[in-house]
């Protein structure tokens, strides 16, 4: 298995699934001959050519409403917005018609394809360009959103949601891409979408995150198990929609204690989803503490001269399981 | 029934300073001689800014930026014909129109060093701050035009600054259509540089010629030699004028040439070859406004190396000052959500800062 960081494990999914499949048309700005600004879509435009790695002119509306009418006439379109900040201008075009075309059709019509791009803060970027804004994606019926933590699950999840036949919303924590490597095989892997992922096990307290802010989430449980013994159970959602719900349940049922970090601003994000996820079911009974979010501010991203303060870090995750765990 | 022509058009293109410095003198605009100076000086002082960014971001001290080397002559040449009650709209790489306007070097570079306050003029109305997303501030400026005329101000018109790559977004579409209905007195400029990062002209759009599609919408197209700032500023003179004439907006499409990286996170050589950049090298608008003015008379070695001099100790002033202004309060986001108080909003700024001074405590 070679190490890859999470920008190469996207790229191997891209590459072998073109390989596997000529359906699949990779399109948006800058994916060609420059293989991508974050390199994502490199070796590409060499392997498949301009027909199935499509330069596209700088218009994200087009960008999506065309893969729309390509998905439709039997392509498989992976589209890529180049930055967060710039999805919006798609917007009219996954909600009004990527996302129910299967239903206001009743099925005779469907729109299997990918939009992927990259997003959150972290990389000293330019305004518009660090936006984490996944709660509005996962809210439109239809969609499917999946958030990678890691290069492996990146990979994993990439190839499911080109094979899915419905429109998935893929979204790259751009802190990540380059961040750290790890052990991703050759040989195809596939990780189902909708799925959660319990990356470490314990009794004490759960903890719930996704994206970049899983590495603050992984530090801050380590450091609690370092410094005074306890046992964070740490679930990794990888799919904002479908949610898990059953895996979060079946967490605090066990420590009857939450807490979700996310990156998003504090308000009607995933987190708040997470947490009724659990008062709305029976697991409820088992909560001994009040669940807690720790957020980012309801505030206009920050330029990065602030930024770095106003991501949601491991201290401040570690402080929020103090706290549940004092009640 | 015979077919017959229904329209038809043509595109009119300007050059009035060649590349060597020769004017045509049946086209050459009415500039007295501290007006080509101040135009020659908004030039050199873009010029050495850009290098000197590039300095900064390199060490670390600023962040990623657009260079608009090469472009001085398409950025400048317009800036000279605005008047004060006039609007400027920039997109992001009009770094000479924003010094000729007024705007102080420190504010341009606290907003690539990452802090809002570089969006702020103070005491400089009229000056929108950057436009990140392509295209988008096309639309401000036909609604401004429309504001304008609306409360009948005969005398202003709006500058609107973009590039070639926004032609491609909705918003360029929507609002120049907006502003032509409208007969807003808007003047667009697109700085055709022949790239959108790694996308050519030819992919961007098949139409032979930014300007023509003016035509669609029912306004002038112009297309001018944007590295000829005579040419730039004639064209966009005239433009302005029949915009507060209230005969509506134009088109003008600068053909220029972007000599560096598209932002300092590109890598140009992996996209295009040494020779077409050699190419437009050798009609760089700095010098050719040089070789004008020193065969009038003009300027000289000693003059042009005084202004260099001149606008170096500037610039050093201005990052001083950039870098003795960048301990913003850290709470600042906070403060400018929305006009009104807030409760959720003050709650969280409170929280943020308790967990600031947590975090301080813990070292
Ligand atoms: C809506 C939107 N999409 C994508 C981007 C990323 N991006 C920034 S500049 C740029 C190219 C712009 O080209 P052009 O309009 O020709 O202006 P230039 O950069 O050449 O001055 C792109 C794709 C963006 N800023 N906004």
């Amino acid at each position: 298995m070679a190490k890859m960081t999470m920008v190469q494990a996207i790229n191997l999914a891209l590459t072998q699934e073109m390989a596997k499949d000529e359906r699949v048309v990779v399109l948006g700005e800058d994916v060609g001959v420059n293989e991508g600004v974050f390199r994502v879509t490199a070796g590409l435009h060499k392997a498949y050519g301009d027909a199935r790695v499509v330069d596209t002119p700088l218009a994200e509306s087009a960008i999506l409403g065309t893969a729309v009418g390509m998905a439709l006439a039997g392509l498989r379109p992976v589209a890529e917005m180049q930055f967060d900040g710039f999805s919006y201008l798609m917007w009219g075009q996954l909600e009004g018609h990527a996302s129910r075309f299967r239903a206001r059709t009743q099925g005779r019509w469907t729109c299997p394809l990918v939009v992927r791009f990259p997003y959150g803060g972290g990389v000293r970027a330019l305004e518009h360009h660090s936006e984490s804004r996944e709660a509005m994606y996962a809210q439109i019926p239809g969609l499917k959103v999946v958030v990678p933590s890691g290069p492996r699950n990146a990979r994993a999840l990439l190839v499911a949601a080109i094979r899915d036949p419905d429109a998935v919303v893929f979204m790259e924590p751009k802190r990540s891409y380059r961040a750290f490597r790890e052990e991703v095989p050759e040989e195809e892997e596939v990780l189902e979408l909708g799925k959660a992922n319990v990356e470490r096990e314990g009794s004490d307290v759960t903890l719930v995150s996704w994206g970049a802010t899983m590495r603050a989430a992984r530090q801050a449980a380590q450091e609690l198990a370092d410094a005074r013994g306890v046992s964070v159970e740490l679930v990794d959602l990888l799919s904002l929609a479908p949610l898990d719900k059953e895996t979060i349940r079946a967490s605090v049922r066990k420590t009857g204690r939450l807490v979700v970090a996310q990156e998003e601003p504090r308000s009607y994000g995933v987190a708040s989803e997470v947490i009724a996820a659990v008062t709305d079911d029976d697991a409820f009974w088992r909560l001994v503490a009040p669940p807690r979010r720790v957020a980012g501010s309801d505030v206009v991203t920050p330029y990065f001269g602030r930024e770095e303060k106003y991501l949601p870090d491991a201290p401040r995750i570690a402080r929020a399981l103090e706290e549940v765990l004092a009640c | 029934m015979p077919r017959t022509e229904f329209a038809s058009f043509s595109i009119p293109h300007l050059r009035i300073l060649d590349e060597r410095g020769g004017l045509d003198e049946a086209l050459a605009p009415d500039l007295s001689p501290p007006e080509l100076e101040r135009l020659y000086r908004g030039m050199v002082w873009a010029r050495e800014a850009d290098q000197r960014m590039l300095r900064l971001q390199r060490q670390g001290r600023m962040g990623t930026f657009s260079p608009s080397t090469g472009q001085e002559a398409a950025a400048c040449g317009p800036a000279l014909a605005l008047g004060e009650r006039d609007w400027l709209v920039p997109a992001f790489r009009e770094l000479g129109a924003l010094l000729m306007r007024g705007v102080p070097l420190h504010r341009v570079l606290l907003f690539w060093g990452g802090f809002e306050e570089g969006n702020v003029y103070p005491g400089l109305d009229r000056t929108l701050p950057n436009a990140v997303i392509v295209g988008s501030q096309i639309p401000h400026a036909a609604g401004i035009g429309y504001a304008l005329r609306l409360r009948g101000e005969k005398d202003a018109a709006v500058l609107c600054f973009f590039g070639d790559g926004a032609t491609s977004e909705g918003d360029f579409h929507e609002g120049l259509n907006f502003a032509a209905v409208w007969k807003a007195p808007v003047v667009f400029v697109c700085q055709n540089n022949q790239w959108a990062i790694s996308t050519p002209l030819a992919k961007q759009t098949a139409a032979a010629s930014v300007a023509q599609k003016a035509v669609a919408y029912g306004m002038p197209g112009v297309r001018v030699d944007g590295n000829d700032p005579l040419a730039m500023y004639e064209a966009t003179r005239a433009a302005l004028a029949r915009a507060r004439a209230g005969e509506g907006p134009t088109l003008i499409e600068a053909a220029t040439y972007r000599l560096m990286m598209h932002t300092t996170a590109d890598d140009p050589t992996k996209y295009r070859g040494d020779e077409e950049v050699k190419a437009w090298e050798g009609r760089d608008p700095l010098v050719r406004l040089r070789l004008y003015l020193e065969r009038r008379g003009h300027w000289d070695e000693a003059r042009e190396t005084a202004l260099r001099e001149e606008v170096k100790a500037l610039i050093d002033a201005e990052v001083r000052r950039y870098e003795s202004m960048k301990e913003f309060p850290i709470a600042a986001p906070f403060d400018n959500v929305y006009g009104t108080p807030h409760p959720n909003i003050a709650e969280q700024k409170e929280e943020f800062l308790r967990a600031l001074e947590e975090d301080g405590r813990r070292g």
